[in-house]
């Protein structure tokens, strides 16, 4: 509760002056432009990329780019003029990747984080409830780059291999998904480690979802005698399916566009593999790979890639946005 | 309510607080004065040379300036980033660094652009050589021969498995087990690759025809790709079969297995200093410095490589020019030689180094 | 269920729950609940395994050498760290911490006091959850194709070129949260200040920003913790560098993640070495942000509760 005095420091404070009539539109007009500058950047940052990227658009067609299943690079310093650049761009290898890294991410991380999300909310100890969320959640906050070493140099030769090899060796390496040989990198390898990475992203969304499920209709399920099991299935779930489909989809945002783990641990070749153990590539990993020592003329591919990998990322987005809002909009920290 | 107000800006103000210590204190010992490695300043003006190019020879170039900087000249700083050789020809020519390192030498068109952007020739040297080794993640493959015909096979994918006819016929009594080989290359784009590709290219027509050279090629499918040397190593390692090709000096660092290579003359070599220093005796070097090393016969190691540094004729200050002068001349003394000899690399032979003394003095002559 | 009085089953012998049904339906729950609780125990493993790998091999790297001297060569194994590198990560930060916060927050502000309900709020709100969700890789090739390259600004790589790009990532993080943390401010307190007599942009940088003050930190740091780490936009944009470097502008700049990528990459063990100590000093660095500005918004709703 404020004092006499402290209320008329403050109203002495707030009184308008008349230079202050022009403060106010100059404060909103100086808002407004920081909200038109964002819209600016976006369209900077497509336009530029697209303007740059036009000329191997042009020399391989839209969907020759998408579908060609041959790059190869080539020294040359032709930036502008698609007849005379010496390269093919055909980008289908690392497309092919991105997306079946982030499908091995998903059927991995999902089933593991809807339960763990339901875990949490309702099953686990209410003195524990609060903390293992916390814990999970903050875990997201590990860099690409420690996932990539720990990959490298100690998941994937430690764990990971014998269990492929294990793998293999079932009746699984009978079927081109799990022929071998197997390999230390791997879409498989890159696809799992992608798995553990965007877990707790995952975790705090769907984990939301169930919070805003109405709590009145779980208590009627249960005042009827259902027992938890029966309430998270018939109530529950049922009740959240469009909030864990777009918190599924924000996860492959996420699994697209992560790069310097997934480089590290996917293969790195320019071509593409039906089995799971081959090593390819994934666009935002071959960007990365291969932007260093690229001649100007094969930087315009890579420009290309991102475009591409932009395209993608922004519709799926969309389309989990859209989702995700219906069940109301996320807290920016969770949907981070 | 109002005490409310302020309890919150106390915690905003003490978050803000603790967002910029962070962000400042991060940097721990930035300018630390007691930290001998940081130049010092004190005797005349601290003088920045920039270099890009090749990670072929990054090793070297690192231990190169580590010990001019610290125990020859305090106050010159040098920066040399290992971007890659196309890399170090793009900066050169867009003229953002002082110097670029490639184990490609510019060609007559590069030459050209590079006088027409800077207004004065380039002058590009050769600086020290080096060897790609084939090397493997099991012990018994030690010494095993191969020739580039069986190794460009066995990047294609023909050749798959270790008791391969082919190599069985290169080997004859050594007991070949039935391993299938895991053949390693690097993922991104490297000098190293460049090496290998352009020996091969030279070498078996098939590899000329499918995939060329360069320091990024077009990988058979079932190759394994690591990123940098150590994903190479990595892959070399772990695999079982592991077969890959990585820089002469990491393979003698990590100890790995390595293969003989048959050269020109028909002779199976194990990768050795000597061997390639041996491989460049009878080594014509034109004028121009325009010279690849292929073909490499008698006792030579056939996979090697050279690495010219690239400079201009004008455009430094005179301070610039005389520190650029005098590393790359001690580079090719003896302190040099010894970095070179201890990381695997093979220093120029006499008769070239006077040559490149000589043309050192290029350098900003046209200012 | 539709039962007929005939379905109506015996009356139990005791009270005690016991037949097939009842026993199956508790069966399936004891087995779901140990499904979940496995579920989250499978879930933490490879989080665990993260934190206590990182810790295990980076320790011995971890010392002050790591933090006072530049890295020399790879093969060094005394006075050789990653000095530059975090004084690179420092400079960038202090770079982009403030351009992402102040066009952040002036967006959000933008969104929650003025824009409510107008199609440009709608388009700038849609905009930022898109930016959200685009790669880290992708902003680097525009800052690079924008800010680096001689067709574009031409400032070449380094600091001022890495800072720009790691606002980029940050600001659509600032903006949704703290959009979120000003919503939450009561609105009967925006009508206490009008009351009062004073203006909305008095009302908004009086009232509601200190109000929310500490919501906003936590937005903000969020932001912070995950441009520290990010390394990908880095390589296009700062590159890197061999030892500290203070200019903003036209000098290569080390960054700690650019350190830990490179040193990851070669094969000499002194170097991997101080790539396991780097990696730890950047989870140390990030956990921290993240925790204190999870503790932070945890007082914040506290405060708000007690408005």
């Amino acid at each position: 509760m404020s004092t006499a005095t402290e209320a008329t420091t403050l109203r002495s404070q707030l009184r308008g002056t008349k230079k202050g009539r022009y403060a106010d539109p100059l404060f909103k007009s100086l808002m407004t432009t920081a909200g038109v500058f964002v819209l600016f950047l976006l369209g900077v940052m497509i336009v530029r990329t697209t303007v740059d990227a036009w000329p191997v658009f042009q020399k391989e067609g839209f969907f020759g780019f998408l579908f060609g299943m041959q790059w190869t690079a080539q020294a040359s310093n032709e930036t502008t003029n698609p007849d005379l650049m010496l390269g093919t761009y055909g980008a289908w290898p690392f497309i092919y990747g991105t997306f079946v890294t982030a499908f091995i991410a998903l059927v991995i991380a999902l089933p593991l984080a809807i339960a763990t999300a339901l875990y949490i909310t309702q099953a686990a100890p209410r003195r524990i409830r609060n903390s293992l969320s916390y814990w999970v959640e903050t875990l997201a906050a590990v860099p690409s780059i420690v996932y990539g070493l720990w990959g490298l140099l100690f998941f994937v030769p430690v764990v990971l291999m014998p269990l492929f090899a294990w793998l293999e060796s079932t009746f699984l390496g009978d079927t081109f998904l799990f022929e071998g040989p197997v390999r230390n990198v791997s879409y498989l390898a890159a696809g799992t480690v992608l798995a553990i990475m965007i877990l707790p992203i995952m975790t705090a969304i769907i984990r939301e979802v169930f919070s805003a499920a109405p709590q009145d209709e779980l208590n009627a399920a249960y005042g009827m005698g259902a027992t938890r099991w029966e309430v998270i299935r018939q109530v529950l779930l049922p009740r959240s399916t469009s909030g864990i489909v777009g918190g599924t989809m924000l996860g492959m945002g996420r699994a697209i566009g992560e790069t310097i783990a997934v480089a590290m641990l996917v293969g790195g070749s320019q071509r593409m593999g039906y089995s799971l153990f081959f090593g390819g590539d994934s666009m935002a990993a071959h960007i990365v790979s291969t932007f260093a020592d690229a001649y100007p003329e094969t930087i315009i591919g890579l420009m290309a890639i991102g475009v591409a990998l932009f395209l993608f990322t922004f519709f799926i987005n969309i389309l989990a946005r859209a989702l995700v809002w219906r069940v109301g909009r996320l807290g920016g920290d969770s949907a981070v | 309510m109002f005490t409310n107000f302020k309890s919150g800006r106390y915690v905003a103000v003490a978050a803000a607080a603790a967002l910029l210590l962070a962000a400042c204190g991060t940097g721990g010992g930035e300018n630390d004065p007691g930290n001998p490695n940081a130049p010092q300043p004190a005797t005349g003006e601290t003088i920045t040379l920039d270099g890009a190019g090749a990670t072929f020879p990054t090793p070297l170039w690192q231990a190169l300036i580590d010990d001019y900087t610290r125990n020859v000249n305090p106050n010159v700083r040098i920066n040399y980033q290992s971007i890659g050789s196309g890399g170090g020809i793009t900066q050169f020519k867009e003229q953002t660094v002082q110097f670029g390192s490639s184990e490609r030498f510019l060609s007559d068109e590069d030459l050209a652009d590079v006088e027409a952007a800077r207004g004065c020739p380039a002058v590009q040297l050769p600086a020290v050589y080096g060897s790609v080794v084939i090397a493997f993640s099991d012990d018994q493959f030690d010494g095993l021969v191969l020739t580039a015909d069986v190794i460009a096979r066995v990047f294609d994918r023909d050749i798959v498995n270790f008791n391969d006819p082919a190599i069985a016929a290169l080997n004859p009594g050594v007991d070949l087990p039935d391993v299938e080989i895991a053949p390693v290359h690097r993922s991104d784009g490297s000098g190293t690759t460049n090496v290998f590709t352009l020996y091969l290219e030279d070498e078996v027509p098939m590899w000329a025809d499918k995939y060329g050279s360069g320091t990024e090629v077009n990988w058979a499918a079932g190759t394994i790709g690591g990123q940098g040397n150590e994903g190479v190593a990595a892959g070399i390692i772990q695999n079982p079969g592991g077969f890959g090709y990585v820089n002469q000096s990491y393979a003698i660092e990590l100890g790995l297995p390595q293969a003989q290579v048959v050269n020109a003359d028909g002779n199976a070599i194990y990768p050795t200093l000597e061997a390639t220093s041996a491989g460049l005796d009878g080594l014509e070097i034109p004028e121009s410095y325009q010279f690849s090393i292929l073909g490499i016969g008698g006792e030579g190691y056939p996979i090697t490589g050279a690495v010219w540094n690239f400079f201009y004729e004008c455009g430094y200050t005179d301070a610039e020019a005389a520190e650029l002068k005098a590393f790359w001349a001690w580079a090719l003394g003896a302190e040099g030689d010894a970095h070179a000899t201890e990381l695997g690399y093979a220093p120029l032979g006499q008769a070239v180094k006077d040559r490149v003394l000589a043309d050192l003095e290029r350098i900003n002559a046209s200012n | 269920m539709t039962t007929t009085l005939t379905d109506i089953p015996a009356a139990p012998k005791s009270l005690k729950i016991s037949d097939k049904r009842a026993q199956r339906r508790k069966f399936q729950n004891s087995l779901a609940s140990i499904a979940l609780s496995s579920a989250m125990v499978v879930a933490c493993i490879p989080l665990i395994l993260i934190l206590f790998v990182v810790i295990q091999r980076g320790i011995a790297a971890f010392n002050l050498d790591l933090f006072i001297y530049e890295q020399r060569t790879f093969r060094a194994t005394e006075e050789a760290g990653f000095a530059h590198g975090f004084v690179g990560t420092a400079l960038i930060m202090a770079l982009a911490i403030p351009m992402a916060v102040l066009v952040g927050i002036s967006t959000a502000v933008y969104l929650v006091e003025y824009g409510r309900g107008t199609k440009l709020a709608t388009a700038v709100r849609f905009v930022t959850d898109v930016m959200t969700g685009v790669p880290s890789i992708f902003v680097g090739l525009v800052v690079y194709a924008v800010v680096v390259r001689g067709t574009g600004l031409g400032l070449g790589f380094g600091t001022l070129a890495g800072a720009i790009a790691i606002a980029l990532v940050m600001l659509p993080i600032v903006v949704r949260s703290c959009e979120e943390m000003l919503k939450l401010v009561p609105d009967s307190i925006r009508n206490a200040s009008a009351g009062l007599g004073s203006r909305k942009w008095q009302t908004t940088t009086r009232v509601v920003l200190p109000a929310s003050a500490p919501g906003l930190a936590t937005g903000s740091m969020l932001a912070v913790a995950r441009g520290a780490g990010e390394t990908a936009p880095l390589l296009l944009t700062a590159l890197g560098s061999l030892f500290t470097v203070t200019e903003l502008v036209g000098r290569a700049q080390a960054s700690l993640p650019q350190l830990i990528y490179q040193h990851a990459r070669q094969p000499f063990p002194p170097g991997l070495e101080r790539a396991w100590g780097g990696a730890l000093a950047l989870v140390i660095i990030t956990l921290l942000f993240t925790i204190l500005a999870r503790t932070l918004g945890t007082k914040y709703n506290k405060i708000r509760a007690g408005m």
